[in-house]
Formats: C-alpha cells, structure tokens, sequence
C-alpha cells in the first residue's frame, strides 16, 4: 500500500520536474524549475492527506458495492453526516466548556468514535429501510431510492441544524494542537492535523484490512461478496453479514467525515456530494469492489489533483489554471480505465449476467 | 399479469365499446370544462393546477382504454393539439410545464435507447444535450464573433439556420455519442457508469473554462441573447384567427364568444406570446419523432441485438452480434435525441450557462427512466411526466398553498397554535427536494418495476427474485 | 388487469390527494366557489383589462359576483420572491427570502391603510435555470403579483426576466450583479446592487491607490458573478500597473491547499477573491495557517458575518467592496440588523439587506399608483423605474434608463475582528461614488 502511494508520488513528482526542465524558459517573471522543485513536498503532503479522505470515502462504496453490486449514492451524506456529528460534539463540548481541558487526542477519538457510530447506525437503518426491500429488484431500483434517500438526508440535516442551532455552516472549533505547525524550511511547512488526519486514516486502513481479511467474519464478509447464495448455504446469515458490511461502511465515512471537518474546517449539508462523487470515481479507479483497490484509487486521485491543481497554472502562464483540475482526473480516469477496463487493482471479473 | 376471474365492478362498467369511448369523451369534456371555468384569479389555488393535471390525465386513459386506434389519435391530437395550447393562452403556466414535460420526456426516451434497450448504464447523459445545447447558443449568439473575425462571417446567424442547425446538432451530439462510446466500449457494466459520469462532468467543466485562452463558450457568464427560430407561420396563424373570429359570430350557447375570443387573441397575438405555443409544438414534434424511432427500432433487428447484449453480452458475440456496432448505435441515438432537445431548449430560454448541465440533471433523467420503467416507451414518458410534474408544479403548489395558508394566521383548532408564528425553518418552500427525495424512495419502495413497465421485465421481477438479483 | 385498474386509480386519487381538493374540484360548480373567492380577488376585474397579455377569453362568470365587496376592501397585492431555497446555495437564497419577507411585514403599512391586503409568495428556483421560468410562468399568471424579488443566480434571473418582461411585471434584484441582467434594456428590470464592471475595476484602484500594493493574484469562484467581477477587476489592475501573478477560478468548497501551494510560493501583496463568503472563510482560514500573509481584498459577496465567523482571525487583514455601509454608518441598517435578528434568530446572510431595499422600493412605488385601484403592473413597473433618491438601508437609489442604480456608493470596508458580533465595527476605508457604465 504504502508502496503505491510513494510511488505515485514518485511519479508524479519526477513528471512535473522532467516538464519543468523542459519548459524551464517559458516563465519569464520567475524560474519555473526552481518553483517547481521548491513546492513539490509541499503539494505531495497536501495530495496525500486529501487522498487519504477519499480513500475512506471510496470504502463504504467499495464494500457494499463488493456484498451488492450497486452503487450507494447515499453514502456521501452518510459522509457528510459523520462530519457534521463530529463538529456537534465538538461544539457542544465547546459550549460547556470541556474542550480545552480533555487531551486533543482524547478529543480526537472521541470525535471519531462518535462519528463512526453515528454514520455507520445511518448506514444500517439506510439499508434496512430503502434497500433491503429492493434487494430483489434490478440493479438500477436501489440506485434511484438511494438518490431519494441522498436528497432527504441533505434536507434533513439541513432542517435539523436551522432549528437546533439556526445555522447552514458549521464550523469546528479551533484546537491549537491541530493547528501547529511544523516548519521545516521557509516554504514549507505541514500542520500537526493534516499529519494526523494521514496517520489516522493509515491506522484504519490498516485494521480494516486485517479485519477483512484475516478474521473470520471478514471471511465472511468475502464469501457473501463472491457469491451469495453458496455463503448461506455455507451457514453465514447473509443479513447479517450485509449489515455488518454497511456498518463498517458507514462507519469508516463517517471517520472520514471527522478528519475532513478537521482538516478543511467548514462544513454545511451539502458538503458531501463533491467528495462523494470524487471518492466514488477513485473507488472505481482503483476496482470496484476491491478494498486495496478504493484505498489506491483515493490516495492516486487526491495526489494527481493536488499535482494537477498546484501546477497546472506554473506551467502554461495562467492560460488552463486550476480550474482544469477535474478535467485533468477524470481524463486520467477514463485512459486508466480503458487500458484497465476493470480498475488498477480489479481482477477482470465475470460480469454477472 | 394476473388475469382475475371475476370482473371487477370497473371492468363489467367498461366492458363494452360504446362505454370506453363515451368515458374517455366524458373525461375530456368535463376536465376541459373545469380548467376553463376556473377562476384564474386562483392560478394559485391548488384546485386550478389539480383540475389540469387530471385534464392531462385523459391522455392516460387514452393510452389505457381500449378504443380505435383512429380514435385515440383524434382524441389525442385534440387534447395535446389544441386543448393545452388553448389552455395554455389562458395560463401560459400550463405550456411552460407541458413544454418542460415533453423535453424531459424526450430526453429520458433517449437515455432509455442506451439504459433500458441496451442495457448500457449511462450517468453523463446530459453532456449531449449540452453539446446540442452549446452548438445553437455558439453560433445563433452574438458569441462566435468572439473567435471568428466579422469579415469571415457576421453573427448572431439570421434566424433560418435554426432548421439547419438543428440537424446539426443532432448530428453533432450523436457523434460525440460515438466518440464516447468507442474508447469506452471495452468497459463494461458499472466501470461504464463512471466513464460516462467522468465525460459528462469533463464537458460541463470544458464549457465552464473555455473562455479563455480563446473565448469559445463565454465560461460561466453564459451566452445570450440566442436566436429564436423564425416566426414563419404568424400570418397564417393570424389570418387563422381572423377568419374564425368572423365564423363565430352568431354561433349559439356562448360558443361565439368561446371562439370569437380565441380568434381575436390569435390576431393580435406578439411573439411573445406566440414563442411558447411554437416551442411546444415544436417540441410535441420532436417527442412523436422520437416515440415512433423508439418503437421502430425496438422492433427491428438492432432493437433485438441490444436486447441480447443487455441480457447476456458474451452470447450475444457468440450469437455473432457485432458488439462494437450494436453499442454504439445506442450511443448514437440516444445522444442524437438529447442534442435535438438541448437545441430546442437554448432556443426557449434564450441564455444558457454550464450549470444547466450538472450531473444532477442527468441523475434527474435517469430517475425519470427508471420511475417510468425502463425499457417501456409509455413507461418512460408517464416517469418523465410524473418526477417534472411533481417538481415543477405540484410541490411548488402545494408549498405556496401552505405558505398562503401560514401567512393568513389560520389557527390549528385543538392546541390553540397560530402558524402565523411557525418560525422560518419551517417554510414549506424550503423542503420540496426533501420530499422529492422522499416520493423516489416510496415509489421504489412499492413499485420497483416501474410505473409501466415493459411487459418482460415486470414478470422477471415478479416471477423469480432470486435469478433476478444477481441479474 | 385488476391490478393495473387499481394502480390507476390509485396514481390518478394520488395526484388528486396531492393536489388538496380532489373532490371538490369535479363537485363545486364554479358558482360556489366565486364567492368564497369574492373578497381577495374582488378589484381583479378592472385590472384584468388593460394588461396588456391577458386579453385571452375570460371565463365569463368570473367577473360578475365579485365586483360587490370591494367597498371594504381593494384586494390583495402580491409580493413574490425567487431565490435558491434548496440545494447548496440555499442559505443564500434565504437571505433574499427572510429580507424580503421582513420588509412586506415592516413596510406595507401605507397599502394596507389604502385598503389592501398584503401578501408575501416565496418561491424557489433552485437555482437552475429551468425551475426559475417554470416558477415565472406560474407566478405571472396571478394578477397580484405585481413584483418580483430575485433571483440569485444571474444565470437563473436573465431566463425568468424573459418572462416577466412579456407581462410587464417588474423585477428588482438584490444580487444580480451580472451586467447583462440591466443591460438589455428591459423597462421591467431593475438592480440594487452594484455591477461586476464597477466594483471589480473600483476594487482594481482602491487596491493600487490606497492600498499601495504592487503584485496581486487573482482568485474567483468561477460563477458568472465571482468571475465576472475578478475579470474586470484583472484588467483594471493590468491597467494600472500592478503585477498579476495568478488569475485562477475553483470550484473547490473546502479543500483549497493546492491552490494555496503556489501562491505562497509567489507571494502576492495581494489575494483579490471574486465569490462569496462560504468559499472565501475557509479560504482565507486556510490560507493564514499555511502562512500567507498577504491581504485578501474581496467584492460584496464578502459581507457578511458569517465570514468572521467561518474565517475567525484569519478574516483580519481583509478588505471588501460594498454598496451597503456598515451598521455603524447607517442608523437604518442597524435598525434592520436588529429586527433580523430578533424576528429569524440570526445574522443577516448577505443580500438580505438588499433584498430589503428592493422590497422596500416596490412597496413604495406601488403605494404611489395604487392610491384609488389597485394599479397595472406596467404602472407599478414604472414606478419602480422612476424611484428617485429612495433611501434605502444600503443606499440611496435613484434608477437610471436600464435600471441600474444611478450613482451607487461604494464603501471599501477592512475587517478589523474576527469576532462575528463585531462585524458591523468595522471601518469604512475609503468611499467611491461611480455612476455605472452606460451601454452604448
């Protein structure tokens, strides 16, 4: 894993050099290679703490899509749920007065483990609501209750915070441990969260991986993605297992949701969509279905936009800014995806009927 | 479908011809009675937009009733042909949503070409009917001078070149249909899905940047003013309006001045007011085109080629189906009808920015397909109907009753609670989405197959669930 | 075939359920149903004939029972609005609703002593462009309305003003900063708001001449308003001599580090921000902690509260443009601010304050022509038109020929506090007066 992601950054890195050499003349008002060179740790740290959110988010799309074969469109309010609950617990913490006196990383997992709950209890009363009685139905049925159950989510929480605090945006509050900063030279600097939000999502990852494949319910959890009905003559309440499957989810969402709140501070009900639908190409980027390939398919996305954004003004004087930067990754997606139809790390699958 | 045994009240009721037809007929005259004889002073009563909706309905029993053919075709023409753009010089508001609902239904018949025949899920359906859209908007505005120098060519160009253009950008719409569809082809399944959700995002942000560095498309700021096509029938129109003007003069039972006001409106109709009836004929043509297409094709020999790569891609090759040609002529079609209709609609609205082509729209015409039940031509115009219906006129509607309702201070009896005093956060206009939301998930929730679905997948779904859900 | 039966009934009693009065409408005859309508739509027969597009066949009844009453009262005049209310936009959209409302509750007392009933119709447009004229079309079927207050989006108002325009109807907008909206010529049109080729080059100047500043990179959130500001905004700055090392737009919301990245790196005296407050507070939140000192100069969409709030102290150092003077300048305003306040339990959002004044102008040109019957809306529209000198609580307007505001002031605002409540202590820099640019 860590492999991938050093060599992504590898690449990428030795790419917008090479370019900088080559178009060293073309900016006349600085030295282009010296720029270059001179942000690059800068936007790999940027790109791998936002590669790490989507690689979270990617995961509850992964696995239910892995047990179930459809895309849960919900799951990016089920993201924006995490965050927002994470931010109440802050905030009413906050308001009595304990935020400054409870360790940050106490706070930290505190926040999580709320958060997680949180999303990953939506997830399962989601599924149990607006999936599980289509679970018969074509492929495409769930796909548009989700989109129902995506556009009530967004208003729901939307009414809930105009009447609990009469607010659109929240905000999380300051904790001064997170905002440090480390300095390593003049222009380049990390701060403690973003180094955080990396090595907390690394930890999940890591259990979530162990607990997927290395004990027995993730076992299960395998066999009821190969095939469902030989796992429940196998003795493996399938139910079950479908629950469990969104609750881990949900759960790691909503994880993402607290580390993204953290990271970027502001959130309002709508936030989730733009992640959710980036998080979502990664997942399909990196083999639907597959859990090592949503992680890399995150962490690639998330560095090839930060590299994307950070330079693509540098290199053609201002004329594709930016703004390309969705261009530029989904273009990507779309080479990736025709050389690999199935994903970087999808096996190429029977397609199921 | 079950066949019952014995008849239901409804059936013995309608079991004869003669009862069909004088229902039907009875259905027209009096819902067409009640929207006339509403008050419009109440365009915001609900009763005003539930007695249209149930006039509309009558195209539903058409479609249900066992009548002659030629009489549903002269029943239906004088419903949609005459009655709602009559109705729609009454309230213009009865037009602009019978308009929007052929354009969706247009539109979702196209997606249903490429998700419901061929199987081929597509969630960048709308980036067609921007390229339709943009096509027009480029050159039917005042913006192509931007990068064509005015030696070359002057612009906006004159209002004929709508009709040329129009194929153009059919054209041009089901050729990017084809550039999509032929890297991608290799993908399969829900990788597809991506693809085109990654192409649609990827042209609505190319519309969105391409201001610079050569101005193409304007950016964010849009392109207006856009030409309308030409008026050419106006005087007919007019000299139409005179002669029944003249003809209705001494007609019995107040039909002279039913007739006679219709005939005078029609002489002094302005292009204001004529835009939107030509806009929704113009729109009702391309939908009869696209339903007789639709059906024609799933009939025919490609109709079947994509059913059998819908159900089973590998023995369709081995049935020798060319594969590459089978899908992307389902690329082709359906994006050459979203082209047609992103013309038509640049055309209407007169400015057009990328926002109008978001990934939600093509969420909303996909929901559209599958609400109606994908696959079935009636299914998808009845889904297309319903979700635009709900949103742009029932919710809405119901929202401002509510709200009227709130600001008149009417108090709830049992707990003394004035909704005058119903704070802010409660608004009704504000939670149309959520309901929305909430009406997507019913419908699933108790008709998966869709409101009329195609006969073949309604008994899939019902006959086997287990098969179907690995399906 | 039972169950296909059953469905139908079932959709076409759905529908009906729906739509309140299912029963009703096939049962009560139109006769009984005049005269409960009678007192609100009584004076809607004169009205009726000398507009100009309702000269379609008039349900020949209608007008009979209900010319009775109106001794008592002259019928009811609409206030409508059309904002975003859903969607990521809504809190916007909401400002332009709340003020809206606020000022038909506060200001409608002279029509109301004439004898009229007023009332207030939010509708939501949701941002898009289709939704607006469909609400458009419906609205402009209801004789009183007689003004629209909206919209938000420039994209979502130039459509609907189509619409509005056929039937005469006047729309005064609060937000639409966009110089197409006005430049059209509609009589209907009107704006209280700045134009983007006003404030950006007023911005361009203030940040050369006051500010000093000799290098500027140029950010905007790539909508017609924030980048149509932050273009003019650039080509004034070109002008006058001032370094621009960046023009970048982004739709980004939350994450904005790698945009930051080589901005630090060129070290700009100044970020000009053309967008709105939910992007420019983490922005700028951001920004600071990634230790980019350089000022961050802004168009109207800045000011808000909320700003301080999403920036805390990253939000010192910042200076915008704006037609409405601080609270502190305008007695009116703070008035406003309080009664916000205490009636919806939170700070203004930006435009409510404008869609206060828009409102405010409408009920007053519409008082003007309603004094014996309720007017026409070609009256009411030229009413508006003719506004002159109305001080509003963010300005005084006077309407030129395209509606645009005469002389619009433009107050150059700096953030001194991060603290949200300590918004409206904020100093003004610099004032402009600048008459906006006739078209040719």
């Amino acid at each position: 894993m860590l492999l991938y992601v050093a060599g992504t950054v590898f690449i990428l890195s030795a790419l917008v050099l090479i370019l900088g050499f080559i178009f060293r003349d073309i900016r006349t008002d600085f030295n282009l290679l010296e720029r270059v060179w001179l942000i690059l740790p800068q936007v790999a740290v940027d790109g791998i703490s936002a590669g790490f959110v989507y690689a979270m988010i990617a995961l509850g799309y992964t696995m239910v899509y892995g047990v179930l074969e459809f895309i849960n469109f919900a799951h990016s309010e089920i993201f924006m749920v995490g965050a927002f609950i994470g931010a109440e617990v802050l905030l009413i913490m906050n308001s009595a007065g304990v935020l400054g006196a409870v360790h940050p990383l106490i706070l930290l997992l505190l926040i999580l483990l709320f958060g997680m709950l949180g999303s990953g209890g939506l997830a399962v009363t989601v599924e149990r609501i607006a999936y599980r009685p289509l679970r018969g139905a074509p492929r495409l049925v769930p796909l548009i209750s989700a989109i129902g159950v995506s556009l009530f989510l967004q208003d729901a929480v939307r009414f809930f915070e105009g009447i609990w605090r009469n607010e659109f945006y929240l905000t999380y509050p300051t904790i001064k441990f997170f905002e440090q900063r480390i300095i390593l030279s003049s222009t380049i600097d990390f701060s403690v969260k973003s180094i955080i939000v990396i090595l907390g999502a690394i930890l999940m990852l890591v259990i979530l991986n162990y607990f997927v494949n290395a004990t027995k319910i993730g076992t299960a959890i395998r066999a009821v993605a190969q095939d469902r009905a030989t796992a429940s003559l196998m003795g493996i309440d399938v139910n079950q297992i479908i629950v469990l499957t969104f609750f881990i989810g949900g759960a790691m969402g909503g994880a993402a949701g607290v580390l993204f709140g953290l990271q970027y501070n502001t959130i309002n009900p709508f936030t989730g969509f733009i992640p959710g639908l980036k998080a979502f190409t990664a997942a399909v980027l990196g083999g639907i279905g597959n859990i090592s390939g949503a992680m890399l398919g995150g962490i690639v996305l998330g560095i090839m936009e930060a590299y994307g954004a950070s330079y693509l003004s540098i290199f053609t004087s201002g004329a594709f800014g930016a703004e390309y930067k969705d261009i530029l990754a989904f273009s990507i997606l779309i080479i990736i995806l025709i050389f690999r139809p199935a994903g970087l790390l999808g096996q190429v699958v029977r397609e199921k009927a | 479908m079950s066949k019952s045994t014995t008849p239901s009240l409804w059936q013995r009721l309608m079991a004869t011809q003669n009862a069909r037809i004088t229902f039907i007929l009875a259905w027209v005259v009096i819902t067409s009675y009640l929207v006339v004889a509403t008050p419009r002073q109440l365009a915001f009563g609900l009763a005003t937009q539930a007695v249209f909706i149930l006039f509309a309905g009558s195209v539903l029993w058409l479609y249900y009733l066992q009548i002659p053919n030629a009489l549903k075709v002269v029943i239906g023409f004088l419903v949609l042909g005459v009655l709602i753009p009559v109705f729609g010089g009454l309230n213009q508001y009865y037009l602009e949503v019978a308009t929007q609902v052929c354009i969706f239904s247009a539109l979702a018949l196209g997606l249903n070409i490429v998700v419901g025949f061929a199987g081929l899920l597509d969630l960048g359906y709308v980036a067609f009917y921007l390229v339709g859209a943009y096509t027009w908007a480029i050159f039917g505005s005042p913006q192509a001078q931007k990068f064509i120098p005015p030696e070359l060519l002057k612009f906006p160009l004159a209002q004929e070149f709508f009709f040329p253009f129009f194929f153009l950008a059919t054209f041009l719409a089901a050729l990017t249909g084809i550039m999509l569809g032929l890297p991608v082809l290799r993908v399969r399944g829900d990788y597809l899905a991506v693809v085109t959700l990654g192409f649609g995002e990827l042209l609505r942000v190319v519309a969105n940047n391409l201001d610079k560095p050569v101005n193409i498309t304007n950016g964010p700021q849009g392109i207006t003013p856009i030409q309308r096509p030409p008026l050419f029938f106006r005087s007919w129109f007019e000299g139409f309006g005179t002669a029944l003007h003249g003809a209705s003069t001494g007609l019995p039972l107040g039909l002279d001045k039913v007739f006679g006001g219709i005939g005078s409106w029609m002489e002094n109709a302005n292009p204001a007011q004529l835009y939107p009836i030509y806009f929704y004929f113009l729109v009702l043509l391309v939908i009869a085109i696209v339903i007789f297409v639709s059906r024609r094709v799933s009939d025919s020999r490609i109709g079947r080629a994509w059913e059998a790569v819908r159900e089973d891609e590998d023995a369709a090759v081995a049935m020798g189906i060319p594969i590459v040609t089978t899908k992307l002529a389902a690329f082709a079609t359906g994006a050459s009808f979203a082209g047609a209709m992103g013309m038509l609609f640049a055309a209407k609205q007169v400015f057009i920015n990328p926002e109008s082509f978001t990934f939600l729209e093509s969420i909303g015409v996909l929901a559209m397909v599958i609400v109606g039940g994908m696959g079935s031509i009636p299914g998808v115009v009845l889904g297309a109907t319903a979700l635009t219906v709900l949103n742009l006129q029932i919710l809405p509607n119901i929202s401002l009753a509510l709200n009227s309702i709130r600001q008149a201070g009417y108090v709830i009896p049992v707990i003394n609670y004035n909704l005058a005093q119903l704070p802010s956060q409660f608004e009704p206009a504000k939670y149309q989405r959520m309901v929305f939301g909430l009406v997507l998930i019913v419908m699933m929730l108790v008709r998966p197959e869709g409101l009329l679905p195609a006969k073949r997948r309604r008994v899939e779904i019902h006959q086997d669930k287990e098969v179907e859900a690995i399906v | 075939m039972k169950a296909k039966i059953l469905f139908v009934v079932l959709l076409v009693a759905l529908i009906a359920t729906a739509c309140a009065a299912p029963t009703a409408a096939p049962t009560a005859a139109p006769p009984t149903k005049a005269p409960a309508a009678a007192p609100t739509t009584a004076p809607a027969a004169p009205t009726a004939a000398p507009a100009a597009a309702t000269k379609a066949p008039e349900p020949t009844k209608a007008p009979a029972p209900t010319t009775a009453p109106a001794a008592t009262s002259k019928g009811t005049i609409k206030i409508a609005s059309q904002s975003p209310l859903s969607g990521d936009q809504a809190s916007l959209g909401e400002g332009i609703k709340l003020g809206t409302q606020l000022a038909v509750e506060q200001l409608s007392k002279p029509l109301v002593d004439l004898g009229y009933k007023v009332e207030y119709v939010p509708f939501d447009d949701q941002a898009k462009p289709d939704v607006g004229v469909a609400n458009a079309k419906n609205l402009v079927t209801d004789p009183d309305i007689m003004v629209v207050i909206g919209h938000l989006n420039s994209g979502v108002a130039i459509p609907s003003s189509e619409v509005y325009k056929d039937t005469d109807l006047a729309m005064v907008s609060p937000a639409n900063t966009n110089p197409n909206v006005t430049d059209r010529g509609y009589a209907t049109v009107n704006r209280v708001c700045g134009r983007d080729d006003v404030q950006g080059p007023s911005g361009a100047e203030f940040a050369a001449k006051e500010l000093k500043v000799k290098s500027v990179y140029i950010l905007h959130d790539k909508t017609t308003y924030g980048q149509g500001v932050a273009e003019f905004f650039r080509d004034t700055a070109k002008t006058l001599g001032l370094n621009i090392l960046g023009f970048e737009g982004t739709e980004e919301k939350a994450n904005f580090d790698p945009i930051l990245t080589p901005i630090k790196a060129a070290n700009p005296d100044l970020i000009y921000f053309g967008g709105l407050y939910p992007q420019a507070g983490p922005l700028i939140k951001q920004a600071r902690a990634k230790g980019i000192n350089s000022i961050l100069l802004g168009p109207d969409g800045l000011d808000s509260s909320d700003f301080a709030k999403l920036a805390g102290d990253a939000a010192v150092n910042t200076y915008y443009t704006s037609v409405a003077a601080p609270a502190a300048a305008f007695p009116d305003a703070a008035q406003f601010i309080k009664d916000f306040k205490a009636k919806f339990n939170k700070d203004p959002q930006p435009f409510a304050a404008h869609a206060y004044d828009s409102a405010a102008i409408a009920l007053k040109a519409i008082a003007a022509v309603a004094k014996d019957a309720k007017p026409t809306r070609k009256a009411v529209s030229a009413a508006i038109r003719a506004t002159k000198d109305f001080k509003g609580i963010t300005g005084v307007y006077t309407f030129n020929k395209n509606g645009d505001p005469t002389i619009a002031k433009y107050f150059f605002i700096k953030v001194t506090s991060g603290d949200p409540a300590k918004w409206d202590a904020n100093p003004i820099a610099k004032t402009l007066e600048i008459a906006p640019p006739e078209k040719k």
